[in-house]
């Protein structure tokens, strides 16, 4: 009954995305993630991080499948990619914006960073952008500490960050 | 490359490699850690490879990619070796200068040396810099001498012999007891003897066990970790092929957190790399021992990185700590005996094979032997991995080491051990560290994290940046760390906008302790220890913010105000300029004014004003005195 409930929540967030159907590319790069760990026991959170890298969110279709090829009940699945950060249920932006607010960062001004990402974009809260241009997110700590305040856009680290060379950087991405 | 077939012939292979080799030859090494990528280095790099090029000097000169040297803060770090001639802050455009003076004329660029900040003199030679003279670094040391991608560097530098050594001339036993003796002890926070560790998964005679790297380094403010894998990975693969030998193990895991790309690609290539030379995987050098090693990534939550927790994801479900009145040792990955280590504790057992346990254990103190890695971040000059000796003061780390705090701000805390760990102020600089004297002073050695503050940073606040961290991190299994926790967080946020109460002291102390007393992990059990500290050494600044709603920092926002001291304004504009709220008002030759109402207190201000002008003012627990009359705000020259 539990997965019921899900899949209606699941099926919610999806309309009001927009998205009803998966293109066949998609579902073929899935099976094709799956098929990459066949056979072993224990992969799930390894593939739903393939899934998510390649295709930058976990859908409802995704899951499924996963569900219906390895047998997991779904709401596990569901509960897997609930619980960790690095998964998304929803679509992610074009760009994604990691702004890093662990302890190094933050006594050297990471707030100060979150602010004026949140100005720049027009956003009280992390989170995607209306347009999906840009998703904007908080880490707790990317290892660069002596660095601080951090700012990853798209897997590109800029270190030694200020409110105006976070406004800059944000205006190169398109 | 066939498989290595015995120790001898990796010794072969070793004088093969190193007669290859000419000592003399002049060597780039350039930083390619995620500290220097974030600065840039990538293109230093490329910059690097095309002039060797177009010079036609390829045969000339060696480019070396390392790991993390440590030197964060003055990224991009160039050494030139065999000379250890160090630049910092290296720019693609410095590239041709050092190529054109330094390895063809032998000539030291000068404007590229490292300045001491306290003698302003030049340093020219790595060795000589403060920030590594002090440091004794055994382990992160060879990270500037390797490329991680290349296992022949490493056994150039006498990687694997460990193994051989271990596998060919000493019994399980003979490993085990080398690792007790050397007194060894967890990394990764706990401090745990870790032969006892290894002795309980050596006893159960159950088939496979498990032996598992931690590597999902999520405190907040570390990444000791995160060098060491990327930097130097085979080094943490021959100690943990080694345990495994020791504890009857055929099976490794690596457990790396998805925020560390790099680690996860670079210790993907020397597992590979491994297999192949025959030092991984079946048979490793012909002696009929069988070690498997698999990387899996974490995919996010702190608390995944508990052992129990840790396990479970990587069996694939949520990592969700579980009670452990069955130690993993018994029961572990599928229920099966599992030892889990931390990457700098696997990292530090082929020096002890190689150099036996009496050199390991002349290090450090009684209870703490060996060196530790420190992150040191934050408020100070020199910000970035350390090595020392155990035993070492606050003291020497942060002055001798660190460079001393920055600007002329005056030191105010240092805070060690992560989330679980506690601030230590002032009095206690001089305390040597180690294990047992950190639980002492209230906080704990952790994985290393050391951030440093000064008077601008508010205690109060930190221990509610801790809380707000825990509380988003609690898994939410046991009800004391998910409910506890955010009642403290509920009360320090209170106190942190000047709604604190009256017995909002007494409520955190009792709240702290049944936290400690009764969550199931060590997440929870520890958590309240940035309260603690905070209240055991900073008591009169959470009185100053609950009775005269004053914050003696100056940082939480709710509780200071800015203004315009009429007397220093010089009318430049540029904090007008810059307000995003169009708080200010003010004009050519008139004395700027912020009207407080429109003030978001984003700091902007302040930070704009020129130094000499310091016309921006903040307070906290009085009142902004009333502006100057529009007559008086005309300046003397324009009126």
């Amino acid at each position: 009954m539990a997965s019921v409930a899900i899949l209606a929540l699941c099926n919610i967030s999806l309309s009001l995305e927009g998205k009803d159907n998966m293109a066949a590319a998609e579902l073929d790069k899935i099976d094709e993630i799956i098929d990459r760990y066949a056979g072993k026991e224990g992969m799930l959170i390894q593939l739903l991080l393939d899934i998510q890298n390649e295709l930058k969110w976990i859908s409802q279709e995704a899951m499924e499948r996963i569900s219906k090829r390895n047998n997991i009940p779904i709401g596990h699945i569901y509960r897997v990619v609930s619980f960790y950060k690095a998964m998304s249920l929803n679509p992610k932006g074009k760009h994604i914006v990691s702004v890093c607010l662990g302890t190094a960062c933050h006594v050297r001004g990471g707030l100060g960073i979150m602010d004026k990402a949140k100005e720049f974009l027009d956003m009280k809260t992390e989170g995607t952008t209306p347009d999906r241009k840009f998703t904007l997110e908080r880490v707790n700590c990317l290892g660069c500490c002596a660095l601080g305040p951090v700012v990853v856009v798209d897997g590109e680290y800029h270190g030694k960050m200020t409110p105006s060379k976070m406004e800059e950087t944000l205006k190169r991405y398109d | 490359m066939p498989k290595l077939d015995s120790g001898a012939e990796l010794e072969k292979l070793r004088q093969n490699i190193l007669s290859g080799r000419d000592p003399g030859k002049p060597c780039i090494a350039i930083c390619a850690g995620t500290g220097c990528l974030a600065l840039g280095c990538g293109n230093v790099i490329a910059t690097f490879k095309d002039e060797v090029k177009k010079q036609k000097l390829e045969d000339k000169v060696d480019i070396r990619e390392t790991g993390c040297p440590g030197f964060c803060e003055n990224g991009t770090v160039v050494a030139i070796y065999p000379d250890g001639i160090l630049y910092v802050k290296v720019k693609p455009e410095d590239v041709a200068e050092v190529i054109a003076e330094t390895i063809i004329k032998k000539k030291v660029v000068e404007r590229l040396l490292w300045v001491d900040p306290s003698t302003k003199k030049k340093v020219i030679h790595e060795k000589d810099v403060p920030f590594y003279k002090y440091q004794k670094r055994i382990l992160i040391g060879n990270n500037s001498k390797l490329d991680p991608k290349s296992i022949g560097d490493y056994i150039a530098l006498g990687g694997y012999s460990a193994l051989a050594k271990a596998l060919f001339h000493m019994t399980p036993e003979q490993v085990l007891d080398e690792v007790k003796k050397s007194g060894l002890r967890g990394r990764g926070g706990g401090g745990f003897p870790t032969w006892r560790k290894w002795e309980s998964v050596r006893n159960v005679s159950v088939d496979p066990k498990y032996v598992i790297v931690n590597c999902d380094e999520g405190d907040p403010g570390a990444f000791m970790n995160r060098a060491l894998m990327e930097g130097n990975p085979h080094s943490v693969l021959e100690g943990l092929a080694i345990g495994a030998y020791a504890m009857g193990s055929h099976d490794g895991f690596i457990y790396v957190r998805a925020e560390y790309p790099l680690a996860v690609e670079n210790v993907g290539i020397a597992i590979r790399q491994a297999e192949e030379y025959g030092l991984l995987g079946e048979n490793i050098l012909g002696s009929g021992f069988n070690c498997k090693v698999e990387v899996h990534r974490g995919a996010g939550a702190f608390v995944s990185g508990e052992s129990s927790a840790l396990m479970t994801a990587i069996e694939g479900r949520v990592g969700e700590p579980r009670p452990k009145y069955v130690h993993t040792s018994e029961k572990g990955v599928w229920d099966k005996p599992s030892c889990l280590n931390n990457v700098e504790t696997w990292a530090n057992i082929p020096l002890i094979i190689n150099n036996g346990a009496g050199w390991f254990s002349s290090i450090g103190t009684e209870g703490s032997k060996g060196t530790k890695i420190f992150a040191l971040v934050g408020k100070v000059h020199n910000t970035g991995l350390v090595e020392v000796p155990m035993g070492i003061t606050l003291r020497d780390i942060i002055y001798k080491i660190g460079g001393g705090v920055l600007g002329n701000k005056k030191f105010k805390a240092v805070q060690t051990g992560g989330p679980s760990g506690g601030c230590i102020p002032e009095q206690f600089l001089d305390s040597p560290i180690d294990y047992d004297e950190l639980t002492k002073l209230g906080s704990m050695m952790g994985s290393g994290g050391m951030i440093v503050m000064d008077e601008d940073n508010c205690m109060v606040d930190t221990a509610r940046y801790f809380l707000d961290f825990l509380a988003d991190e609690s898994c939410g299994k046991c009800t004391p760390c998910r409910e506890g926790i955010r009642q403290m967080l509920e009360i320090l946020d209170d106190i942190c906008k000047g709604k604190g109460r009256e017995g909002d002291i007494k409520l955190l102390e009792e709240l702290a302790e049944t936290v400690k007393d009764t969550s199931l992990c060590a997440l929870g059990a520890t958590a309240p220890n940035p309260v603690l500290t905070t209240l055991r050494y900073f008591r009169e600044e959470y009185e100053a913010h609950i009775e005269q709603k004053k914050c003696p920092a100056l940082a939480c926002k709710e509780l200071i105000s800015y203004y315009i001291d009429p007397s220093k304004c010089k009318a430049c504009m540029i904090c007008l300029r810059s307000c995003p709220m169009g708080a200010i008002d003010g004009g050519k030759g008139k004395i700027h004014v912020i009207d407080q109402s429109k003030c978001s207190k984003c700091n902007t201000c302040f930070e704009v004003c020129p130094p000499r002008f310091g016309a921006v003012i903040k307070v906290s627990g009085e009142p902004v005195p009333p502006p100057p009359s529009e007559e008086d705000r005309i300046i003397d020259r324009v009126k």
